[in-house]
């Protein structure tokens, strides 16, 4: 149940999206979401489609996968179409028993369904085709300026990359526990919710201690290994802009060129 | 309370590019009070094929019948057959959570709705069973030792009153003391209870000594299946799996080779010590 969820979840295939910089990828997503806010009339959310079918195409990830992570987002889509559809006000189109449909409710609704599911598959693209570990490795790198005011980007980056490394981890040993307690004749499933609530203490005290002592393991195996902090510490793989990433930065600068463009001209 | 298993077949991450078996029709029957010995190599399937003789988990084919019943067929207790065949997964003290020792032993049978004279009853004769001091009933189970906190997690699957008991790899990262004394309880239980014992292990040496009856699993598929004797015969094909027979069984094979009469069954030093001693002394042994 819990794997179901594909928003932030690597797609391992090999593409000329996949092989991109991690910062390119960032710097495109940006550009995409920022294009999107711009976009108010029917030419301009064209255009973006063309450039996300562009992307889709390009990152070689089947269609029916990315579309599955629109699910988590299913519920907030469907209030924000209907807030939109009946809470604006305008040219009468028809009434629903209280409920009044406007030419301008309408339109903004079909505009912020699209622009909300457009932004999920956006956004899914780049974590699809991007590992975690690269993800916070762009990161690192492309907020590095922030350093000069004192924010400590390399420990977030790197909480950030421990984090989701956990995360596979931590459901893996819940499992684990879990069955372990059914074995013991637990049961999760059944009773009111104060029984449910606790029925997961054996569940939940067991997976806590776990995560202790793996973060204990980890921060040991990184001393031993001589981790102190990013100070003066040099990558494996350093990251380096290719050709591809400059016609994709160029490609999105035209891009969102356009899109400001179409914003003023309409 | 024989357990029978038949084709059983499971398939990890089904209908997606990283479809693989994890057991491939495995069919076996394990009579009351036999003690069983199950071996393979890392990912061979050993864990999967346990999990579901107590129904954690579902077989995309075949089935398991306890006692005669298919235990996934409808309005079969899953609950019930769990107090029946107790599995005891690895590290098992990582399943601990409880204040105090004691209750959580008694966490297993609270679960099977016992009234609390029973359940204390139970959690008391598990923890003599496993052989920990009363004085370290009341104390925390995350302060004991490695060895202790093995027992009291043992001790949480016995207090079910389980038939069968299955334990998987029990003495992982204990030290041989440890390990020898969680072996000669689970013996223990098996001669004094008459519980049917499968144990999953990596030592051959504890499998020879324990076992009466030997499986071995490769790639998901039951490849030997015999008294410890038989399947020991075949080291040549179980080192072609990445497994090994005990020591002893290569020492007997190269003496026989030399020379010395000895019998190629042998699979524990003990045996093998009877059997040497036994040559010395007869008139062959002189010309040794």
């Amino acid at each position: 149940m819990i794997r179901d969820i594909t928003l932030g979840q690597f797609y391992p295939v090999d593409s000329v999206i996949h092989r991109m910089d991690p910062r390119t990828k960032l710097f495109g997503t940006m550009a995409f979401i920022i294009s999107l806010f711009l976009a108010d009339h029917i030419g301009a959310y064209v255009v973006a489609t063309g450039f996300l079918a562009l992307a889709v195409r390009l990152s070689k990830v089947p269609f029916s996968f990315i579309i599955r992570g629109l699910k988590a987002v299913m519920v907030i889509l469907l209030i924000s179409v209907s807030f939109n559809l009946f809470l604006t006000d305008g040219q009468v189109l028809f009434r629903l028993g209280f409920l009044k449909v406007t030419r301008e409710g309408l339109r903004m609704s079909c505009f912020m369904g699209l622009r909300l599911i457009y932004l999920v598959i956006g956004s899914s693209i780049m974590t699809l085709t991007t590992t975690p570990n690269q993800l916070t490795d762009g990161m690192e790198k492309s907020l590095g300026f922030l350093k000069a005011v004192k924010v400590p980007v390399h420990e977030i980056s790197m909480m950030m990359s421990i984090a989701l490394r956990f995360i596979p981890i931590l459901v893996e040993e819940t499992d684990k526990i879990m069955k372990a307690q059914m074995a013991r004749g637990a049961d999760f499933d059944s009773g009111n919710l104060i029984q449910k609530a606790k029925s997961m203490v054996p569940l939940l005290v067991p997976l806590f201690i776990s995560a202790f002592r793996r973060a204990t393991d980890l921060a040991m195996a990184m001393e031993a290994r001589c981790y102190r902090g990013g100070e003066g510490r040099t990558k494996m793989k350093p990251l380096r802009y290719d050709r591809r990433d400059r016609l994709a930065y160029g490609f999105c600068g035209i891009y969102l060129a356009v899109m400001a463009g179409l914003r003023v001209a309409l | 309370m024989s357990i029978r298993a038949e084709n059983l077949t499971y398939v990890y991450g089904a209908g997606t590019a990283l479809e693989q078996y994890a057991l491939k029709d495995v069919s076996f029957e394990i009579p009351d009070g036999q003690f069983v010995g199950l071996i393979g190599h890392t990912g061979s399937g050993k864990s999967t094929l346990i999990q579901h003789l107590n129904g954690l988990i579902k077989p995309a084919g075949g089935t398991v019948y306890y006692d005669g019943t298919d235990i996934y067929s409808e309005g079969f207790s899953l609950k019930e057959l769990r107090s029946k065949v107790g599995l005891v997964f690895q590290y098992p003290e990582h399943q601990l959570f409880e204040v105090d020792v004691f209750s959580d032993v008694c966490y297993g049978p609270r679960n099977l709705g016992l009234a609390k004279e029973e359940v204390d009853q139970r959690a008391r004769e598990a923890l003599k069973q496993v052989g920990l001091k009363e004085k370290y009933w009341d104390q925390s189970p995350f302060e004991l030792s490695g060895g202790q906190k093995r027992r009291v997690a043992i001790a949480g699957v016995l207090a079910m009153d389980p038939k069968v008991l299955i334990l998987d790899e029990p003495t992982a990262g204990l030290d041989p003391k440890g390990r020898d004394e969680i072996l000669e309880e689970i013996r223990q239980l098996h001669k004094e209870r008459g519980m049917s014992i499968v144990l999953v292990s990596h030592s051959m040496e504890d499998i020879a000594r324990y076992a009466d009856r030997l499986m071995v699993m490769s790639h998901g598929e039951k490849v030997f299946d015999g008294t410890p004797r038989e399947v020991f015969e075949h080291y040549r094909e179980l080192e072609a799996i990445g497994l090994a027979a005990p020591q002893v069984t290569y020492i007997v094979h190269e003496l026989k080779e030399r020379g010395v009469p000895l019998d190629e069954g042998i699979t524990t030093v003990e045996e093998a010590k009877e059997a040497v001693l036994g040559l010395l002394g007869s008139p062959l042994g002189a010309c040794l």
